[in-house]
């Protein structure tokens, strides 16, 4: 192997890989949250139905897209491998293992990726796939861009549905821990702990893995209760 | 004080350990270490095989009394090692849990001693400073930043007593390593082969079987000596820059 294989398999360079792709995928919360927001303007859909065909269709957009796919992949394989080696570190478990110092998400960042992932799967094959390769009826707002897939009535159906708005709600409430310890940890990995600098980089980050959250859980709940 | 005991008994490492009970008349000012000298005292006189555990110095300083106390390594005091805990700490009638480290790197020797070699083929790798033999130079003749040499002796205050891997929820060696790293690294004289170092610290490191930290801190808050995981960022960042910022390749673990 060569020095980067060597390097990308190493402790460091692992953590490193889900430090990078891990702040990626932060950043494009935020970008999809904003995004969503638009499901909140009492418009019948309009401006978020075609913000979506703007997403789905500008080369931009359709090639970043694919650097998220990659990055979301990456972030899982790592992430397994990482969990994998670490429960071999350690053949037999403690008895009495109730150390006041271990901060629950920190613990738990592969349980809670875990969930995040089958929510991801559930929220990929509702909205996702659908929009991609179903028929998703279309809707023409004579804005020049000709008729455009009806995203809005498909999330709003599915926003009826209390099973899924519960299904939803907990995802955020996993987000938001797996963010907790993410956030923060992350630049940690890239060796970015300052004196200065850290408390600040702790405070945003968990002032943003509950805000984010809480925006994306507000969406489903408003559509069930409200329209 | 009465205290009941359960303690992590194991012939060696090939062999399956389990706990024993046992009871003890402790005194409250006695060290934790002490409470087991007296224990052991009594198992002896009654023919019975003394729980083994590793000491040395009884001060704080050698890092040798690993043990896991109540579920964290040297028990629940704060910057405190097992030998300088004392039983004041603990209630009358309690039970207390004693356990090994337990790590795959840290293999079981006996009862609660465990092999931690690991730790001294790390810094066989690197945890050292090339000097040609000749005269000691004068202390004062190479300048150091006062905050750089206070920030060097944190990290050399590190006695490779393993709680941080004992207490990891992922057995890293991430805190000890990004330690030794650090205290010499931030010397002038520990600077000029600190590329090479830091890869083949952490190369031996990860080819002993420790875990990948996780940024969880609970090393920081058990260490006895209370080792700052701004060492653990320090080497991250380190060992990155080493990768692509220098001509040393790293090898394979």
């Amino acid at each position: 192997m060569s020095w980067i294989t060597n390097f990308l398999t190493s402790s460091i360079g692992r953590k490193l890989i889900m430090s990078l792709t891990g702040l990626f995928l932060i950043q494009f919360l935020l970008i999809h949250l904003i995004g969503n927001l638009q499901l909140l303007v009492d418009d019948g859909g309009e401006k978020f139905n075609l913000y979506a065909q703007f997403m789905t269709t500008n080369p931009v957009i359709k090639a970043a897209s694919i650097l998220l796919y990659a990055g979301i992949l990456l972030h899982i394989i790592q992430g397994l491998l990482i969990w994998k080696q670490n429960s071999g570190s350690r053949n037999t478990r403690y008895a009495v293992s109730k150390n006041p110092n271990v901060d629950f998400s920190s613990k738990n960042m592969a349980w809670l990726g875990t969930i995040i992932m089958v929510f991801l799967i559930l929220h990929l094959w509702q909205f996702w796939f659908k929009m991609k390769f179903g028929t998703v009826p279309p809707i023409d707002y004579n804005e020049g861009t000709g008729p455009v897939k009806d995203l809005y009535t498909l999330v709003a159906a599915a926003f009826k549905n209390p099973l899924y708005v519960i299904a939803y709600v907990i995802g955020m409430i996993v987000i938001a821990l797996h963010l907790k310890h993410g956030f923060q940890s992350s630049f940690q990995t890239l060796g970015l702990n300052h004196k200065k600098y850290t408390p600040f980089i702790k405070g945003l980050g968990l002032i943003y893995s509950i805000l984010v959250p809480l925006g994306f859980a507000i969406i489903p709940i408003y559509f069930y209760f409200f329209r | 004080m009465k205290l009941t005991l359960k303690i992590w008994k194991q012939k060696n490492n090939s062999s399956a350990g389990k706990f024993e009970t046992y009871s003890v008349e402790a005194d409250e000012h006695m060290s934790f270490l002490e409470m087991l000298d007296v224990l052991n005292q009594s198992l002896l006189e009654q023919k019975k095989e003394p729980v083994v555990f590793e000491h040395d110095c009884r001060e704080g300083i050698c890092g040798s009394c690993s043990m896991v106390i109540n579920g964290q390594p040297h028990g629940p005091n704060k910057g405190t090692t097992a030998c300088q805990l004392h039983m004041r700490y603990f209630k009358d009638g309690q039970t207390i849990t004693i356990e090994p480290w337990r790590a795959k790197a840290f293999p079981i020797v006996k009862d609660l001693v465990v092999d931690r070699s690991a730790f001294d083929r790390i810094i066989q790798a690197g945890g050292y400073i090339s000097v040609n033999t000749g005269q000691a130079q004068d202390g004062n003749a190479i300048p150091i930043e006062k905050g750089l040499a206070s920030e060097a002796m944190d990290a050399a205050t590190c006695i490779g007593c393993g709680a941080c891997v004992a207490a990891c929820p992922n057995a890293s060696a991430m805190l000890f390593t990004s330690a030794k790293v650090s205290h010499l690294g931030l010397m002038p004289q520990g600077e000029i082969e600190h590329t090479k170092r830091v890869q083949s610290m952490v190369t031996q490191m990860d080819s002993e079987g420790f875990g990948n930290c996780s940024n969880v801190g609970v090393c920081e808050a058990e260490c006895p000596k209370g080792i700052s995981i701004e060492n653990i960022a320090r080497m991250n960042r380190q060992y990155i820059g080493s990768v692509f910022g220098s001509q040393t390749k790293v090898e394979k673990a």
